[in-house]
C-alpha cells in the first residue's frame, strides 16, 4: 500500500481500497492517529475528498432530496387550466400560484409567507438542529448530486486524491472533461429549470432550442447555470462555512436540548488502532479506533470528534460512516450519534420547552392566519383617481362635474362582469358606462363623470366613496375620493 | 462642449484613470517589513501589512478594463463620441422601431376592418382608448366628454358631421372654427338681445325633458326633486320684446353660417344652435361673451403626429364613442 500525499493536504491519506465505501477490506493496523492543524486565518481552503458512504441516515436523505429535486423540476410541466400552474410572470406582475393569482398588491402576503416559513426554520432549528441544512438544502442536494457525478467520473475518494496529484495526461484530461461536462449539464437544466417559473417552459425550451429565445432569457439561464456549477461544485461546503448566514445565527437558537451529532467521548477516549480481535479494555483503549472515517465522509471536512461545531451542517453522514466500523468491530453502536448537550452530560433531557413551544405557537398563528387571508381574499380591487386636467366642469350656474378614472383590477382567474356604484353624494349623477366586462387578470380603466347640481352640494370638498362589484355580488371593492366644486362650505 | 472643457475632462479622466492604476499596484504588495506590519502604531495597536484578498484585487482590475472599455466605446472623454457612436437619440430611434416592428403584427389585424366597423373589435377599442389617453384626453377628457372650449365626442352631436370619413379628417387634418365678434357690429343692446334668442331656441327643443344623459344610470331620488326636471335654463329672463329682436339681428347676421333654422353648418363648423349643446356654455354671460367677442377654436392636426394603423383605430374609437352599446 502506498500512500499519495497531495502537496497542500492536511489530512492524512490512507490506501484502504478501491471502492471507497467497502470496509472489508479495511486495515485497522495501518489506522494513524490524527493530525491536529492550527487555526490560521488566512489558511488556504483545503480540498475536501468525500467518501461515499450507505447508511440509515443516507438513505433518509434520499428520501428528502428525490422529492424535492423531482418537485423543483417538475412543477414548471404542471398546468392549470390554459397557463402554467406555477409561474411568476414579472412583465405581466403576477404571480400565479396554481388557484391563486397575486398581484403587486398582495406584496405583504409574500412578506409573510417569508416570515412563516423563517420562524417554521427557527421552530425545527430549535427542536432538531441543522436538520434544513443536512436533508433538504439546495445546496447540499446539489451538492451531492455532484459528488455523485464527481465519483462516476473520477472514481472513489483515493483515485480522486492520486488523480488531482497526477501531471496532467490524457487519462486525467478525459476524466476532468467528463467530470465538468456532467456538472454543467446538470447546472444547466437547473439554469433552464428555474428559468422556466418565470417564463413558460414550453415556448421557452422550444425557443431555447431552435436558438430563438431572447437575449435576457440566455443571459438568467447562463448566469444560474454558472452559479449552480460554481456553487455546487467548487464552493459547496465554503457557502455553508462562510456564505449562508443561517449557519451562524443558528447558534442563538440552539439549546442543550437541540438534537445534534455528537461523539461520545467518554465511550470513545482514548482513541487508538487496534487488533479486531484486541481486548480494548486490556490496551487501555475506548471504543474509537481512529479510523478517520467519520472525517473523510464528511462534506464540510470537520471532525466531529472535536466537539459541536458550526461548520456541522449534521448530515449524519459520520454516524453512518461509524456505525458501519463499530458493526465491523463488533462493538455497539451509536459511538457517534444523534444526541443533545444534556444527555451528553446526563442531565434531565426534555422536548417541549418554552422557546420551542414558543416558536411552534407563533409559527401556527401566523400559518393559520396566512391561510385564512389567502382564502378568504377578495380578487378584486379598485383604485379611483380624480382626473387632473380640470378640478371640476361647470356646465351652467347650477350644474357641476367631475371626472374619475376607475382602475377596476380582475385579480381573479375568470373574466367578470362588474357594475359601478357611488355611496355619499345625493342625487349624484353617474355619467359613462358603469358597467365593465374585465377578463381574468386585466386591469381595467373606466372613465366616468359624476354630475352634481349645487342644491345638493354642501362644501367645495365632498368625500364620497365608488363601489364595484360582480354581477353575482360576492367581490365587492370600494374606493374613496373627493367631488370638487366651487361651492362654499355651508 | 466647448474644446476647452473637453480637453479638461479628457484630461481629469486620464489622471484619474491612471491614479487609480497606480494606487492599487503600488499597494499590490505590502513594505515587505520584517515584523509584517505597515509601521503604523496606535496607542499600542499595529496594523498588520495584508495584501488585498485576490478576488478584490482582481475586481478591481476587471472595473478599470471596463471603465477604459466604456471610455473606448460610448461617449465619455469630452467630445469624444465613441466607436459605437451611442447617443440617447440613436437609442430612442432604435427602441421605437423596435416597438413599432413588435406592435405592427398587431395593428396589422385591424387594418382592414374600416373606421365603422372597428369599434365593435373590444381589443382594439382598449388600444385606442390608450392613444386616446396619450393624445387627445389633454382636451378632450379622459372620458371624451369635453370640457369648456373642447367639444363633447361622445354625445354623437357633431360640429363638422359625425360620419367615418369626417371623423378621420377631422383628427388627422384637424380643424379651425371661427365664430367672429359681433359686439362692434351689434352693439351692446343687439348682443344682449341676440344672445336672448339664442338662448330661447334651446329651451323650446328642450321640453319636455332635456338632460342629454340616458336616465338608466341614474341613482334613485330620495326626497328631492329629481334632477333631469330641474331645467337649466328655467331662470332664463323670459323677454319676449329681447326675444323678438334678437330674432332679427340673428337672421341678418347669424343666419350666414349657423343657418336659417339655426340647425348648423357641419362643412363651416357651426354648430347647431337648438340642441342646448353648448361649447362655450350655455348660460347668458356665456352666450353673450361668445357673440360679442367671438371664438376661435382649434382641433390640432394628427396624420404626421401618429402613424396611419393608430390614426385608424383613433377614428374608429371616437367614431364608436356615441355608438357603442351600452
Amino acid at each position: 500500500m502506498s500512500t499519495n500525499k497531495p502537496a497542500n493536504s492536511k489530512i492524512p491519506v490512507y490506501d484502504l481500497d478501491q471502492d471507497g465505501s467497502n470496509l472489508d477490506a479495511l486495515d485497522f493496523d495501518k489506522v494513524k492517529p490524527t493530525e491536529i492543524g492550527e487555526i490560521d486565518f488566512y489558511q488556504k481552503r483545503e480540498r475536501i475528498y468525500t467518501r461515499p458512504i450507505k447508511g440509515f441516515y443516507q438513505r433518509i436523505r434520499l428520501l428528502t432530496g428525490w422529492p424535492l429535486l423531482i418537485a423543483y423540476f417538475g412543477l414548471p410541466w404542471l398546468q392549470w387550466g390554459e397557463r402554467q400552474a406555477v409561474l411568476f410572470d414579472l412583465p405581466a406582475r403576477q404571480f400565479h400560484l396554481f388557484f391563486i393569482s397575486l398581484w403587486p398588491q398582495d406584496l405583504s402576503l409574500l412578506a409573510w409567507l417569508l416570515i412563516i416559513a423563517a420562524f417554521l426554520l427557527f421552530t425545527v432549528t430549535v427542536w432538531a438542529g441543522r436538520v434544513w441544512c443536512g436533508y433538504t438544502c439546495p445546496q447540499t442536494v446539489w451538492t451531492s448530486i455532484f459528488m455523485w457525478a464527481e465519483q462516476i467520473t473520477e472514481g472513489t475518494r483515493n483515485q480522486r486524491i492520486k488523480l488531482d496529484a497526477m501531471p496532467w495526461h490524457w487519462t486525467k484530461l478525459r476524466k476532468k472533461i467528463a467530470k465538468h461536462s456532467l456538472w454543467l449539464g446538470f447546472a444547466a437544466l437547473t439554469g433552464l429549470t428555474f428559468v422556466a417559473y418565470f417564463v413558460p417552459v414550453r415556448e421557452l425550451l422550444a425557443d431555447v432550442l431552435l436558438l430563438e429565445a431572447s437575449h435576457g432569457a440566455y443571459a438568467w439561464i447562463l448566469f444560474f447555470t454558472l452559479a449552480t456549477y460554481i456553487n455546487a461544485g467548487w464552493l459547496r461546503e465554503q457557502v455553508c462555512m462562510y456564505m449562508c448566514p443561517y449557519a451562524r445565527f443558528q447558534s442563538a437558537m440552539f439549546d442543550g436540548d437541540t438534537l445534534i451529532v455528537a461523539y461520545d467521548n467518554e465511550r470513545g477516549e482514548a482513541r487508538g488502532s487496534r487488533k479486531i480481535t484486541a481486548d480494548p479494555k486490556a490496551l487501555n483503549l475506548g471504543d474509537c479506533i481512529d479510523c478517520q472515517m467519520c472525517v473523510q465522509v464528511c462534506p464540510t471536512g470537520i471532525d466531529i470528534r472535536d466537539g459541536l461545531q458550526y461548520e456541522c451542517i449534521t448530515c449524519a453522514l459520520c454516524i453512518d460512516a461509524c456505525d458501519a466500523v463499530m458493526e465491523k468491530m463488533q462493538y455497539d453502536t451509536g459511538l457517534i450519534k444523534y444526541t443533545t448537550e444534556k444527555k451528553q452530560a446526563k442531565q434531565h433531557a426534555r422536548i417541549l420547552r418554552p422557546r420551542l413551544l414558543g416558536y411552534l405557537g407563533a409559527t401556527l398563528i401566523m400559518s393559520a392566519i396566512f391561510l385564512f387571508v389567502i382564502f378568504t381574499r377578495t380578487p378584486l380591487s379598485l383604485d379611483v383617481m380624480r382626473e387632473r386636467d380640470a378640478l371640476y366642469y361647470q356646465l351652467d350656474n347650477t350644474r357641476f362635474e367631475n371626472l374619475y378614472v376607475l382602475k377596476i383590477m380582475n385579480m381573479s382567474q375568470q373574466d367578470q362582469d362588474y357594475t359601478v356604484s357611488l355611496e355619499g353624494l345625493d342625487n349624484a349623477l353617474i355619467i359613462g358606462n358603469i358597467n365593465a366586462q374585465v377578463r381574468a387578470g386585466e386591469v381595467y380603466e373606466l372613465p366616468l363623470r359624476v354630475q352634481m347640481h349645487s342644491a345638493d352640494l354642501d362644501s367645495h370638498r365632498m368625500t364620497f366613496t365608488f363601489y364595484v362589484e360582480n354581477i353575482s355580488g360576492r367581490n365587492k371593492a370600494k374606493s374613496e375620493s373627493r367631488f370638487l366644486s366651487p361651492i362654499p362650505s355651508s | 462642449m466647448s474644446e476647452s472643457w473637453s480637453l479638461y475632462i479628457i484630461v481629469l479622466t486620464t489622471v484619474m484613470t491612471v491614479g487609480v492604476i497606480w494606487v492599487l499596484l503600488a499597494n499590490r504588495r505590502g513594505t515587505g517589513s520584517v515584523d509584517k506590519t505597515t509601521g503604523h502604531q496606535h496607542d499600542g495597536i499595529e496594523e498588520y501589512d495584508n495584501p488585498l484578498p485576490a478576488w478584490w484585487f482582481y475586481l478591481f482590475i476587471l472595473s478599470i478594463v471596463f471603465g477604459v472599455a466604456y471610455l473606448v466605446f460610448y461617449p465619455g472623454m469630452g467630445n469624444y463620441p465613441g466607436l459605437l457612436n451611442w447617443t440617447s437619440v440613436n437609442k430612442w430611434e432604435q427602441e421605437n422601431q423596435k416597438a413599432e416592428k413588435t406592435y405592427a403584427e398587431i395593428f396589422a389585424r385591424y387594418r382592414n376592418i374600416s373606421v365603422d366597423a372597428i369599434y365593435k373589435e373590444p381589443a382594439a377599442m382598449k388600444m385606442a382608448q390608450r392613444i386616446f389617453a396619450n393624445n387627445c384626453a389633454q382636451c378632450h377628457g379622459v372620458d371624451a366628454r369635453g370640457s369648456l372650449g373642447f367639444p363633447n365626442l361622445a354625445d354623437n352631436d357633431w360640429l363638422y358631421g359625425g360620419s367615418a370619413e369626417q371623423i378621420s379628417h377631422s383628427i388627422e387634418w384637424g380643424r379651425t372654427a371661427v365664430m367672429p365678434a359681433w359686439g362692434q357690429v351689434l352693439g351692446d343692446k343687439g348682443v344682449i338681445d341676440t344672445a336672448h334668442y339664442v338662448l330661447s331656441l334651446s329651451v323650446a327643443s328642450q321640453e319636455p325633458s332635456a338632460n342629454r344623459e340616458p336616465s338608466a344610470n341614474r341613482k334613485p331620488l330620495a326626497n328631492k326633486e329629481p334632477l333631469a326636471n330641474r331645467k337649466p335654463l328655467a331662470n332664463l329672463p323670459n323677454d319676449s320684446s329681447r326675444i323678438e329682436a334678437g330674432a332679427q339681428s340673428y337672421q341678418t347676421f347669424c343666419a350666414a353660417c349657423h343657418g336659417a333654422d339655426a340647425k348648423g353648418n357641419p362643412l363651416l363648423g357651426a354648430p347647431n344652435l337648438t340642441d342646448d349643446i353648448w361649447l362655450y356654455g350655455g348660460h347668458l354671460q356665456a352666450v353673450m361673451a361668445s357673440i360679442q367677442k367671438g371664438r376661435a377654436g382649434a382641433m390640432p392636426a394628427h396624420a404626421k403626429k401618429l402613424n396611419a394603423d393608430k390614426l385608424h383605430l383613433l377614428s374608429g374609437y371616437v367614431y364608436g364613442l356615441s355608438r357603442r352599446e351600452r
